[in-house]
């Protein structure tokens, strides 16, 4: 590389503050919540609440720790998470090993009958029709079904399979074994990165889920978190607390209502170093595909 | 001749019966959560009733299109699907490329790092936890309102007017997207040959007219690709945002076809009609796409299919 010029240390100075900029912007609404959250009804209604917490207390956590509903809620979207991971891990690899493989008679059938479900759908009401037809609704089958495999992810992990050399899946065939063995034996463990890369994918998009719990569940009981975060944070319903946020003056109900907030995202923010460095690899597949 | 063909399929069948046997739940799946509802497509052209089922309920050809077409509803959710999605082509779709561009000027690995990092993480927060921090930061009392009371200005209940609507949308949007999209644009980048930059600071091109006349031509390709893209999918614009922000004074200018096609299907039972509706937006949407992905194969070699 070329020694910089003048033109470009100006450039280096000015740049600095941009990234600083965008870092504080992106960061900073999710800091602001965590910091009011730990704060003092006193200094947030004085509006003196911004960069630290002031009155430090962890009352409106223990509010929110007490709360039935939440850990209920919380419990369902672990259930609905690792099922629904599960469901789509083993799905799209059923999906994607045939796929993958050249000689497969009336591969060419199969990929356009799956391809084509990317581009035409029947939609919110037509899907709605076939749940309830199955008598799904009310169930956590009809959160973890539907989204079973994605097409997408499905034709990243053909791909992958695809680079694996085809003389391993000769050579187990004049040693007896089937496709079904091949698949488990020796596809499976060949690919252990991208199956992983496939489930970061598929579970965060679990919990991260709210659509189809809302359109397909009806009882509280069976809400996941997403839910229940929308009825507290957004409808403002905090009514199963409100006897205990009435009566502690240390803390108002934004301080619970962020705090909920908080402990929805800190499982995210937990895993977001892997989620990183997996996802990223995924984005690039997907990119070169595209 | 057939004869031979016929057995020589046989024999191919069979050859990858266990294939076959592992390809048989997806093949289920896609049939049963994929083509079961675009069957059940008909049920907008038929008066649907639960009791009677789909196959046995009346036909009623274009009825509810047309009722669509009448309603007050139809040009607000039209132009207001459209509208919100080019806002979000104009403003979002420069900034991605912007930060990528000038994340590949920084040379120092570490701050690098450090600011994809920072800029990734909105993309992984859910719609959920997102739309509950904009109607408690840009509600009466929070944190945008206190910023403009502290300047002296007028406090206002922003996701109570229609003409914020579409700003908040857009803006939130570049907020948890622009990051995480601006990979595939640095993911282009990667692949500029350092020897044309070094030539041009060789010739004299400081960093902007490198930015300007090597780097920007450079991942044309992939920008142009991006926007056709993006133009396709016009129609399948992020609905979950909107549910959870809009109330009964935005809709003005925040219904767009697929909330009101949850309201009426969902919420008031019209599954005919509000079928009706989403096909009308799947079928503009099908269209947009085609059309797209033909300019696209025109101009840069690369298509969806």
């Amino acid at each position: 590389m070329l020694k910089t010029r003048n033109g470009d240390r100006l450039f280096a100075v000015c740049s600095y503050p941009f990234f600083i900029l965008i870092g504080f912007i992106t960061l900073y609404p999710l800091w602001y919540i965590l910091v009011v959250s730990l704060s003092s009804a006193q200094y947030i209604n004085m509006g003196k609440v911004s960069f630290i917490p002031r009155g430090f207390n962890f009352d409106a956590y223990k509010i929110v720790f007490a709360n039935d509903n939440i850990w209920r809620s919380y419990a369902n979207t672990v259930l609905y998470t690792s099922l629904g991971t599960l469901i789509n891990v083993v799905m799209t690899i059923l999906c994607a090993y045939p796929l993958s493989r050249k000689d497969f008679y009336g591969r060419r059938f199969f990929t356009v009958f799956v391809t084509l479900t990317m581009f035409i759908s029947g939609g919110m009401i037509p899907l709605y029709l076939v749940i309830m037809k199955l008598h799904l609704i009310n169930t956590m089958w009809a959160i973890v079904l539907p989204p079973a495999i994605s097409t997408y992810n499905m034709i990243v992990m053909r791909t992958s399979f695809e680079a694996i050399p085809m003389s391993l899946v000769e050579s187990a065939y004049l040693d007896g074994a089937n496709d079904a063995q091949i698949l488990t034996r020796i596809i499976v463990p060949l690919s252990k990165p991208i199956i992983a890369t496939m489930t970061l994918f598929y579970a965060v998009a679990h919990w991260n889920s709210f659509f189809p719990a809302m359109l397909y569940l009806n009882e509280q009981s069976k809400y996941p978190v997403q839910v229940l975060m929308r009825d507290i944070v957004i409808a403002g319903d905090v009514t199963s607390d409100s006897g205990d946020l009435a009566s502690n003056v240390n803390i108002l109900a934004t301080n619970y209502k962020y705090a909920v907030i908080i402990i929805s995202v800190v499982p995210i923010l937990a895993v977001y170093p892997l989620l990183q460095k997996h996802f990223t690899k995924g984005v690039m597949v997907g990119a070169v595909k595209g | 001749m057939d004869q031979y063909k016929m057995s020589h399929a046989i024999k191919q069948i069979k050859r990858c019966k266990y294939l076959y046997l592992i390809m048989f739940l997806p093949v289920v799946y896609f049939l049963v959560f994929h083509y079961a509802p675009m069957y059940g497509i008909i049920v907008a052209f038929k008066n649907y009733n639960i009791v009677k089922g789909i196959f046995k309920s009346p036909w009623v050809g274009l009825k509810y299109f047309r009722k669509f077409i009448g309603e007050p509803y139809f040009w607000q959710v039209v132009r207001n699907t459209f509208l919100m999605s080019f806002y979000n082509i104009l403003w979002g779709f420069p900034v991605p490329i912007f930060l990528a561009v000038m994340l590949n000027e920084l040379h120092n690995g570490k701050f690098k790092k450090i600011i994809q990092s920072v800029t990734y993480l909105p993309h992984f927060i859910s719609t959920v936890v997102l739309c509950g921090m904009l109607v408690n930061l840009l509600s009466s009392d929070g944190l945008l309102n206190q910023v403009i009371k502290s300047l002296g200005g007028e406090t206002k209940q922003f996701l109570m007017y229609p003409q914020y609507f579409r700003t908040i949308y857009v803006a939130s949007g570049i907020w948890q997207s622009a990051g995480w999209t601006s990979i595939i644009y640095l993911a282009a980048l990667t692949g500029i040959d350092q020897e044309v930059l070094d030539a041009a600071t060789i010739d004299g091109a400081n960093r902007f007219q490198r930015i300007l006349h090597v780097t920007i031509p450079a991942i044309t390709p992939v920008i142009s690709t991006m926007l056709i893209m993006n133009l396709g999918k016009m129609m399948n614009l992020g609905y979950e945002k909107v549910l959870l922000l809009y109330n009964g004074s935005t809709y003005e200018t925040a219904d767009i076809i697929s909330t009101y096609v949850y309201r009426r299907g969902i919420l008031g039972n019209s599954f005919s009609y509000a079928t009706a509706v989403g096909l009308f937006q799947s079928v503009i949407g099908v269209v947009l796409l085609v059309i797209a992905n033909k300019v696209s194969r025109r101009l840069s070699d690369t298509s969806l299919w």
